[in-house]
């Protein structure tokens, strides 16, 4: 793995130029992530934050080839991609190896661009998917996706004076997206650099597709303050609401656990949207998001016991 | 040495694709366009051409993929027919918008509901505002050799191309075709060497940013100009075509229409139907004829006013119900066309062959009839005509 030393020293390949807010994780999720795989990558991406932020022409942050098309397609577009640098470097008109990574918002990825995700994974083309996952679909205004957790409170999924916010758990994408036999699929978050770089640099040495999802807190939707990306990012792997772990060649391995877990509450009072939930009628609504966090991860680690 | 085979006219479109030989073809089947991409397909499984072929999960994700391609300066082509060019829908406009030279064939199949197989030209034309090139053929000779000139009209001009022909009626139809040497296909299209490429990681580019009001508009605006400007490229590289191969077809053709006194215009195989009825009403010294549109993306509009200001009626037959409770999509536009002229023909709106339904001759024949009628009243037919119709 790349020391910080070095990866300081690396040219910013997501750069200045970008507008998003104050504290977002998406970015510096990407900026991660580009920094661990190194120049010669072309990158896609759909519609969502990262994509309106990053590119209002005639400006744009990327420093990597960057194509943005539509909302539900970021892994049809990898595919097209790369399926046009393997004839080209047949017929010798590119000599350079390239590598590929689409960036996908979590409603671009787990709901509209669920599809070509699975097509492009099951076709085995050779690309690293990173799934910037900040629980909603923020560009339009902090929307429920399947990503969202429960009882969160969204636009789409209000907590009001009937509905606690949403009713379902999140959807597990990662263990989807192994289920299609990848070589490689992997948890991570921006408080944990040297893990999410170490990912990085695995998924792009396999000849395939891999997947990463990175849990990346969004102020605005998740309603903190700025300064706590880091802190919330980390609290989330601390509470075991999101383990670091990874699926390499049929072997789970947990990359990093809590010595002591940390009650959800501490996660889940940083975010307004979970405020309703500290209302005394509530407190077994926190009870449920608890045991919810305690079987997923007791479920991982059945998983990480017997590939073992 | 002048090569001839049966094919039928998606074997013929798949043929043209393989001599073509592009570097990604991405394609999802739907009837009646399935045949080109698994005759396609066979080709590259036997190695006759080392195209990266893409057997996509949908419709959406062929196109997606193809125009991810071309993005990277690759050539890249599909084929697809009704609910599969529905699906593309969203992904026609950006293939414009970006500039990307596509070549799709589309087998022309109505559109659900009630689900039918069948051909109209509900598909293509309701992708019309879409910044595609249209163009449809009457045969399968004529697809062979559009499909193959389509490569270049798309790269010099930098957008996409749709080659159009009728679903059964010529998709699965064989017919004697002439084919090119792999050689002179390859000669004509020439290679292509594109602008930018998004795989050129030495001097990366942002493709498909976010446009505000401040600059969007002049990006339409350059894909409009573009659209116009495509008119004189097809033209030329179609006389190309005529030169080098003797094959030409005009942006627009007509049959046996220099005198005559009324005459229809239509799109796709039934011009050729259409020839048939001509023929036998000029046996009885009937003054009729026939007029193709070819292109009908861009409008050649110039053409248009030439060709039928001086035709006294003028009927039109449109493959498809754009529901306006006025007439038909080509009716519309050629109406707008001859508004402003003095002279001008009376005019009369037939709604034809939804589904699949068949047109005859002797339907055709009918149709002539009732424009003479409207000659000697004198007044454009208000209703729209619904031939064959139960
Ligand atoms: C077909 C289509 N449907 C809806 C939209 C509107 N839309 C654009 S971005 C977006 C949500 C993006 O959310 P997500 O993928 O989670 O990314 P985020 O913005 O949160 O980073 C939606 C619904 C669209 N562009 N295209």
């Amino acid at each position: 793995m790349a020391s910080l030393k070095e990866l300081v020293k690396r040219k910013e390949l997501f750069s200045y130029g970008h507008r998003a807010c104050a504290g977002c994780g998406e970015v510096l999720a990407v900026r991660q992530v580009l920094l661990a795989a190194g120049e010669n990558v072309a990158c896609a991406m759909p519609t969502g934050c990262l994509e309106i932020v990053s590119t209002i022409y005639p400006h744009t942050a990327w420093q990597v080839p960057i194509f943005h098309s539509a909302f539900e397609n970021a892994a049809a577009t990898i595919a097209g991609m790369e399926s046009a640098y393997r004839a080209l470097k047949r017929r010798g008109k590119i000599t350079k190896e390239i590598k590929f990574i689409a960036f996908g918002g979590d409603g671009g990825t787990y709901d509209i661009g669920f599809q070509a995700l699975s097509g492009a994974i099951e076709r085995r083309h050779r690309f690293l998917y990173v799934c910037t996952d900040n629980q909603a679909y923020m560009n339009t205004g902090i929307q429920r996706s399947s990503a969202t957790p429960s009882f969160a409170d969204t636009t789409t999924s209000p907590a009001g004076k009937k509905l606690p916010g949403k009713l379902q758990p999140r959807k597990d994408i990662v263990e989807i997206v192994i289920a299609h036999d990848v070589p490689y699929a992997a948890q991570t978050t921006v408080a944990f650099w040297n893990d999410l770089v170490t990912k990085v640099e695995k998924a792009l040495s396999y000849d395939g597709p891999t997947f990463i999802n990175i849990l990346v807190p969004c102020p605005l939707g998740w309603v903190y303050p700025t300064d706590r990306t880091i802190e919330i990012s980390r609290l989330a792997v601390e509470t075991n609401f999101w383990p670091l772990y990874e699926y390499e060649n049929g072997v789970y391995r947990l990359n990093y656990e809590p010595k002591e877990r940390k009650p959800i509450e501490e996660w889940l009072k940083m975010q307004g949207r979970f405020r309703h939930l500290f209302l005394p009628e509530n407190q077994k609504l926190i009870e449920e998001f608890q045991r919810e966090v305690d079987e997923r991860f007791a479920r991982l680690k059945r998983r990480v016991a017997m590939s073992g | 040495m002048k090569k001839i085979v049966a094919k039928t006219g998606n074997e013929a479109l798949a043929f043209a694709m393989k001599q073509i030989a592009p570097d990604v073809v991405a394609a999802y089947p739907i009837t009646p366009s399935t045949e080109v991409v698994y005759t396609f397909s066979s080709f590259v499984a036997d190695g006759e051409v080392d195209t990266e072929f893409v057997a996509v999960e949908s419709e959406h994700s062929a196109i997606s993929a193809c125009i991810a391609a071309a993005a990277c300066g690759a050539r890249a082509m599909t084929a697809t027919a009704s609910q599969g060019l529905a699906l593309m829908h969203e992904m026609l406009f950006i293939a414009s918008a970006l500039r990307l030279p596509i070549v799709m064939a589309v087998v022309n199949r109505t559109l659900s509901a009630p689900l039918n197989i069948h051909c109209d030209h509900s598909d293509s034309l309701a992708s019309r505002d879409s910044g595609w090139i249209q163009l449809f053929c009457a045969n399968s000779q004529e697809a062979y050799d559009t499909l193959i000139q389509a490569v270049r009209i798309a790269e010099e001009c930098y957008l996409p191309v749709m080659v159009t022909i009728d679903g059964f009626i010529l998709s699965h139809c064989m017919e004697r075709i002439e084919v090119l040497s792999d050689e002179e296909v390859k000669d004509f299209i020439k290679e292509f060497k594109p602008n930018y490429s998004l795989l050129d990681v030495d001097n990366p580019i942002t493709v498909g940013p976010a446009c505000l009001p401040d600059s969007y508009f002049e990006h339409k605006r350059a894909v409009a100009e573009a659209m116009r400007e495509s008119l004189p490229v097809i033209e030329k590289v179609s006389r190309e075509f005529g030169e080098r191969f003797g094959r030409y077809y005009d942006i627009m053709e007509g049959y046996e229409t220099k005198d005559c006194e009324v005459a229809i215009i239509a799109m796709g195989s039934t011009y050729e139907t259409a020839t048939v009825a001509v023929d036998n009403l000029r046996e009885k010294g009937e003054k009729v004829g026939v007029f193709k549109l070819k292109t009908f993306r861009p409008f050649p509009h110039q053409k248009i006013l030439k060709e039928l200001r001086e035709i006294p009626v003028l009927g039109v037959l449109d493959r498809a119900e754009p529901l306006s409770s006025y007439g038909g999509i080509l009716y519309t536009e050629i109406r707008a066309v001859l508004a402003d002229e003095k002279k001008k023909p009376l005019t009369a709106s037939y709604i034809y062959g939804l589904g699949g339904r068949e047109i005859t001759p002797e339907e055709i024949e009918e149709v002539f009839e009732e424009l003479f009628l409207i000659k000697e009243k004198g007044k454009s037919k208000e209703e729209v005509g619904y031939i064959g119709v139960k």
